[in-house]
């Protein structure tokens, strides 16, 4: 239809050019573009430049700000042609160009015009085009038209009147609600994406009124909605209702009715839909899931490819949580195994793993193994992952598992392949006793062949720990000593620690291991010889067979009870002199980063410059804080500092949130404040602090900020006494106190005079968990085991009714203030039962572990049993008096 | 989820995996490298499968992209993961139909490249901001071919290949009904 491009470029007169846009240049288009000022405008070759400039636009082309904006003046003179295309043409480009709030006044006349003009066409584009580039000063000018135009009954014009609504809620919110008649009757549209667009957009402007969406979906539920893509958003919002709705534990859910006829629909996308809106329902029981489960067993055998992924994409995800709902489609996913599409074939052969039972499990690996060598590495790793999960199901058949992650470990693979077989290998041998000496020889086969260094010290730290306790260690000798020749420095040196870990559990290989160690003082690398130095002289005996210290398997195998990070700082900041470097002056306390940056954004009122502790590496600022205020100096060493607490709500006059620090015998408390007031300076701040329902503590020092100017942060403190090394508890109500000063704003300038003032606070409190130190190990099990049973204290405790048991366990974990171990703090959706491993350090430098067995009892009733272990029978009571009395 | 199904891009490739006509609407590649390389991975991992006759599908750095492709063009549309498979093919195929309407049967990369200004705005039609206008092949490629003058304009104005073009759009446009 349109003249082929080609013939009007002037690059060019070759006919069989492949692409007419060959050679294309941005300087020469644009010169071109100066056809648009032509007094007769050719609508087609105008046409044709536009198209150009689209196309460099498209191939990732950029226009500098004076490029765009002479194209932009230019395109919009191209108004006055009447030709329908070309001014479609020039839609879109103005669209790309996206102008500047200066540059769209020259536009919006022109675009009002073609809003009212008697082309549908015109109008439906031209309310797009103006919503895309508009601000909110304009909105208010053409909000008439466009409610006007949300029940136009032209479809093309209301839809685009509902889509820029949805895009303007963004910026706009308060003008688009105000549509809500309007957008109301659109629902009700013949026109199926009317309704669609109107369902969707009246949705986003309802959504935080649930109860006005409940009654939104009762209506559209029972009444017709016309297109499946209506249908759809009509599902996740019925979803979205039975959720918020909560459990109900008895009776029918309300709605299901509605889901289940949707399984029905003519149109696939709505029985998918509702389908995997029923699978993700909370707490489904199986008979709710049954419909469902055979609809998608139907698409699994669908001759298109997209139905297939969808339904074993689901499935996959049901055999998660409800496996055996699943099992009833195993046939069709077995045949899914040979799918031209890998995506596929790979969700079915671990949809498969997660349900089979052990009688199959011979079969479906021999499968696989036909079927690994031709899907990719990410594929791959997917179905490492869940044979480990198969083979710790099925502990019994972990040769036939194992002898096949061996066999796949021993095939070409990129690191992070690799690397999954690895850790799949090592937790089973961890969790499979059984499985330990075959599994450890793959690993030694292994890196005898490994390109990957991170992974041959991996496995070599491995061999050290697990090797010595085997029957035969000194068949893995060979395998380690061969490291010191063949690879290159990092691998040398973790070998060497591995051969010094046989020498010292195994005191017959002692002499040995000796003899080989000294033949690593030669080598060509430092750390390679200081590491053969250094275990030469801890072994000790001069290789003979002697038993090894107490003292030096603590050194070899005992786990640094301290994060790295705070490590590193603390090495950083170390300077060389006669003192040593102190290691237990290393800060033990986890940062929980990711957290306080989150709450960062959300939760701090706008105007309170950050604290003067900023989230990052909290416990090293606030050290440096204290340590710089000579009343604080002699309280010793800082033991914990809290998160802040807000003491105001958001928004308030004056802002301010408070952090507790635990000294041994002392407490402060940090007060930062902020003056959100810009006609006001605050003088002589303090908080004043009652404790009397604080009996233990004794107030003994205030430290005011002598002024708080407008929007900079300040801080105050109070300190108190307590008792040394005792958890005081106690409640304290607090009042900021202060002298206001007028400020002129214009001027800066501030009065003499100021008026004596007070705000009431919120009050603060210190509980037990103050004086616990969020402290992590790596292994629960060993340091549990390793802790004895000596001042271990067993107690249970009825929770009474709770939410959940998620939030049972949340709520435990905070009371006490430790560290949970091992993700044991996420508790799966649906479970009746949860077992949480936490650890901590309490005051006085007491080391804590604490294992809880939660257990729902009743309908909402959570009990729990606690287990405590630590170093001092005091400490293990204390923890459990703050749970009885908590 | 998403409570209003949404789309990522949408990608018309050619042979090679370079460029015929993309467009995206979510914030995902911010710059131009970051979407071509994007469109390369893309390209490569679906380069080998055959999606000639029936739409295939991808999971892909946490995406669902379904594509189908004929002669040398590679039709691709991207969604969140958790986006229903089934809402995204329909738009995939109401690109693709229509680009075949449009293209009067001749889909390939010559033909689209000579008559990009129909594929732009055929992208246009089918997607605003990343919620779906149109998944009709008939009723996008209608709106596109819309092409002819506008009602009130003389023929006086028109010179003798204007003209002529526009018969021929005329013909087109009957040949598309």
């Amino acid at each position: 239809m349109a003249q082929p491009l080609v013939k009007k470029d002037d690059d060019r007169d070759d006919e069989a050019e492949y692409s007419p846009f060959l050679g294309i240049e941005k300087g020469a288009v644009l010169q071109e573009a100066r056809v648009f000022n032509d007094p007769q405008l050719d609508p087609r070759r105008c046409s044709q430049v536009i198209t150009k400039l689209l196309y460099l636009l498209n191939q990732g082309e950029s226009f500098t700000k004076v490029e765009a904006t002479e194209v932009f003046f230019a395109v919009t003179k191209l108004f006055q042609s009447r030709d329908i295309g070309l001014r479609r043409m020039v839609y879109l480009m103005i669209k790309e160009l996206s102008p500047s709030a200066d540059e769209v006044i020259i536009v919006t006349s022109s675009l009002m015009k073609d809003m009212n003009s008697k082309t549908d066409m015109y109008r439906a584009n031209a309310i797009r085009v103006l919503c895309r580039i508009t601000d909110g000063t304009l909105l208010t000018q053409i909000e008439r038209y466009l409610k006007q135009a949300i029940v136009d009954k032209n479809p093309v014009v209301a839809s685009a009147a509902l889509v820029s609504g949805i895009h303007l809620l963004q910026t706009n919110p308060e003008i688009v609600k105000r549509w809500s008649n309007e957008v109301q009757e659109a629902v009700q549209s013949r026109a199926a994406l009317v309704q669609f667009h109107a369902l969707a957009l009246l949705h986003q402007i309802r959504q935080n009124d649930r109860l006005a969406v409940s009654k939104l979906v009762t209506s559209l539920t029972r009444g017709t909605v016309r297109s499946p893509l209506a249908q759809c958003l009509l599902i996740r919002y019925t979803s979205q209702v039975i959720r918020e709705s909560g459990s109900t534990q008895t009776g029918d859910r309300p709605f299901y009715d509605f889901l289940e006829g949707c399984l029905r629909h003519k149109a696939e996308m709505v029985i998918f839909e509702a389908a995997r809106a029923i699978t993700e329902l909370n707490g489904v029981t199986s008979r709710e899931l049954t419909p469902a489960i055979t609809v998608l067993q139907l698409f699994l055998s669908s001759s298109k490819p997209v139905l297939r992924f969808a339904a074993v994409r689901t499935l996959n995800k049901v055999a998660m949580t409800h496996p055996m709902a699943v099992t009833n489609c195993n046939i069709d996913m077995e045949s899914l195994i040979s799918d031209q599409n890998r995506s596929i074939a790979t969700l079915a052969i671990t949809t498969l793993l997660k349900t089979g039972n052990e009688s199959s499990v011979d079969r479906l690996m021999k499968q696989i193994t036909n079927f690994m060598s031709d899907i990719a590495d990410e594929f791959k790793i997917v179905v490492v992952e869940a044979i480990r999960s198969l083979c710790l199901k099925f502990p019994l058949k972990y040769r036939s598992l194992m002898n096949f992650l061996s066999n796949i470990l021993r095939e070409e693979g990129g690191f992070e392949y690799k690397k999954a077989i690895v850790d799949s290998i090592v937790i089973l041998i961890r969790d499979i006793p059984d499985a330990k000496e075959s599994g450890l020889l793959h690993l030694c086969e292994f890196i005898e062949d490994c390109e990957f260094t991170y992974l041959s010290t991996q496995i070599l730290h491995f061999l050290g720990i697990e090797g010595p306790k085997t029957s035969d260690p000194s068949k893995y000798i060979r395998y380690i000593y061969n490291r010191v020749h063949l690879e290159n420095a990092t691998v040398r040196a973790s070998a060497v620690s591995t051969l010094a870990k046989f020498g010292a559990l195994v005191d017959s290989l002692k002499p040995r291991i000796f003899v080989l160690l000294r033949r690593c003082l030669f080598d060509s690398d430092d750390e390679v010889r200081d590491r053969a130095t250094l275990y030469i002289n801890t072994l000790g005996g001069d290789g003979s067979v002697v038993e090894t210290d107490k003292d030096v398997k603590d050194f070899l195998f005992g786990s640094l009870d301290l994060p790295l990070a705070n490590l590193e700082t603390s090495l950083k900041t170390y300077e060389p002199s006669e003192e040593p470097f102190d290691i237990n002056s290393v800060p033990k306390e986890i940062k929980s980063q990711p957290l306080a940056e989150k709450k960062a954004p959300g939760k701090k009122p706008t105007g309170l410059g950050a604290p003067p502790a900023a989230p990052v590496s909290t416990v090293d600022a606030y050290e440096k804080l204290l340590s710089s205020i000579p009343e604080f100096a002699n309280f010793g060493k800082l033991f914990k500092s809290s998160a802040p607490v807000e003491l105001t709500e958001a928004e308030t006059e004056y802002s301010v949130n408070a952090v507790k620090h635990i000294f041994d015998s002392n407490v402060v408390f940090q007060y930062n404040c902020t003056n959100t007031i810009p006609d006001q300076l605050l003088e002589n701040v303090t908080v004043i602090v009652d404790s009397s329902e604080a009996e233990e503590f004794a107030e003994v020092l205030s430290k005011p900020i002598r002024s708080l100017p407008y929007d900079t942060p300040g801080q105050t403190f109070v300190a108190f006494e307590k008792p040394e090394g005792v958890p005081a508890v106690g409640k304290f109500s607090n009042m900021l106190k202060f002298i206001v000063k007028e400020v002129d704003p214009t001027t800066g300038e501030t009065e003499d005079d100021g008026v004596e003032d007070e705000y009431q606070l919120e009050d603060l409190e210190v509980v037990a968990a103050d004086y616990m130190l969020k402290v992590g190990v790596s292994n629960f099990r060993n340091a549990w085991e390793s802790m004895g049973d000596d001042f271990e204290r067993v107690d249970e405790y009825g929770l009474g009714p709770r939410e959940s048991l998620a939030e049972a366990v949340s709520a435990v974990i905070n009371l006490l203030g430790m560290q949970p171990c091992e993700g044991t703090e996420a508790v799966p959706n649906n479970s009746r039962s949860h077992s949480c491993l936490l650890s901590g350090v309490y005051i006085g430098n007491v080391k804590v572990l604490a294992r809880i067995s939660f257990g729902v009892d009743g309908p909402k009733d959570v009990a729990m049993k606690l287990a405590v272990r630590s170093e001092d029978e005091g400490v293990s009571d204390a923890i459990h008096e703050i749970v009885a009395s908590g | 989820m998403e409570s209003c199904p949404s789309i990522k891009n949408i990608l018309l490739l050619d042979s090679e995996g370079k460029r015929v006509a993309v467009k995206y609407y979510s914030d995902d590649w911010p710059t131009n490298t970051a979407k071509e390389t994007f469109e390369k991975a893309v390209f490569t991992k679906t380069q080998k499968t055959n999606a000639r006759t029936e739409a295939e599908v991808a999971m892909f750095e946490n995406c669902i992209i379904v594509y189908k492709f004929v002669q040398d063009l590679h039709f691709f549309v991207t969604g969140g993961e958790d986006e229903n498979e089934l809402i995204l093919a329909t738009v995939l195929q109401g690109f693709f139909d229509a680009v075949g309407l449009l293209l009067r049967g001749n889909a390939d990369k010559k033909e689209a490249l000579e008559n990009l200004d129909l594929i732009l705005l055929c992208l246009d039609e089918i997607v605003d901001g990343g919620i779906i206008l149109e998944t009709d092949a008939n009723v996008i490629a209608g709106k596109v071919a819309s092409n002819s003058l506008d009602a009130g304009a003389s023929l006086s104005e028109q010179t003798i290949s204007q003209a002529l073009a526009t018969a021929r759009e005329h013909l087109t446009r009957s040949l598309l009904k």
